[in-house]
């Protein structure tokens, strides 16, 4: 009887570590699967002969290519349309609604800091002044951080059009990237704030 | 529990071994393919938007 429970109990821990392993690793191969799509979206949308300057861009179409220096030379992520869990399965994605890359106001993005390839897992690293760069197919858009903010998870100001002050009309093109916080926690969000430096059309 | 199953497991040593070795394996795979991703959504551990 006591040895039975006893490898129960063992069997019951070894599929939870099993689990963990999963959340960690196993949800990023369906994302690695579904970036290729996104990024091979973004290709024949730059192909495109002309374009479309204000793009309509359905949930779960791909959005702009996301890099970012600091985290790596390599570091890049098609953005996906809309932020429910079905998206952001898929990559970081951006708010419906909010700006669209290089507008004036605010573009969003939210992305998983430990799951389905973790893509905002560093972006508490990001410091003053780095880059964020965002390949639109009309143009590469420029960012740089201006700062870093934690907040609660009903606290939706930070998506305002002017960051923080809902009442303001923009004036300028704004990034916000939000992940959760701490890691492994759904108790709080993490902010990372820039406002765009400089915009270069991309050549035919 | 894991006792009484190897007794039943049929053949010698050798062929025991390699049986469970499968078992377990095949467990692994329906966990992993079927049970996890059924399982993944009610862990929000990883909740990354803000909304009202």
């Amino acid at each position: 009887m006591l040895r039975a429970a006893g490898e129960s109990s063992i069997t019951a821990g070894l599929i939870l570590l099993l689990f963990c392993a999963y959340l960690l690793w196993g949800t990023g191969v369906y994302t690695q699967r579904m970036q290729l799509q996104l990024q091979q979206e973004l290709v024949e949308e730059h192909a495109r002969p002309e374009p479309a300057k204000l793009r309509k861009i359905e949930l779960g179409r791909a959005v702009a290519m996301l890099r970012i220096p600091r985290l790596g030379r390599d570091y890049h992520y098609a953005v996906v349309e809309g932020v429910d869990a079905e998206h952001l399965k898929k990559g970081p994605g951006h708010y419906p609604g909010t700006a669209l890359p290089g507008q004036i106001g605010n573009f969003v993005i939210s992305g998983h800091r430990t799951t389905y390839l973790a893509p905002f897992n560093r972006i508490d690293e990001l410091q003053r002044g780095d880059e964020i760069i965002v390949d639109a197919p009309e143009a590469r858009y420029t960012y740089r951080v201006t700062s870093q903010d934690i907040v609660y998870p009903d606290e939706v100001d930070v998506l305002a059009s002017v960051p923080g002050k809902p009442d303001i009309e923009p004036i300028r093109a704004y990034i916000t990237l939000s992940t959760c916080h701490p890691e492994y926690s759904a108790a709080q969000r993490l902010i990372v704030f820039g406002v765009l430096k400089k915009t270069e059309p991309r050549k035919e | 529990m894991y006792g009484w199953l190897w007794d039943r497991l049929p053949g010698g040593m050798g062929t025991k071994l390699l049986t469970a070795t499968v078992l377990v394996a095949v467990a692994g795979v329906v966990l992993w393919y079927a049970v996890f991703p059924l399982l993944e959504p009610a862990v929000t551990l990883d909740e990354v938007t803000v909304r009202k």
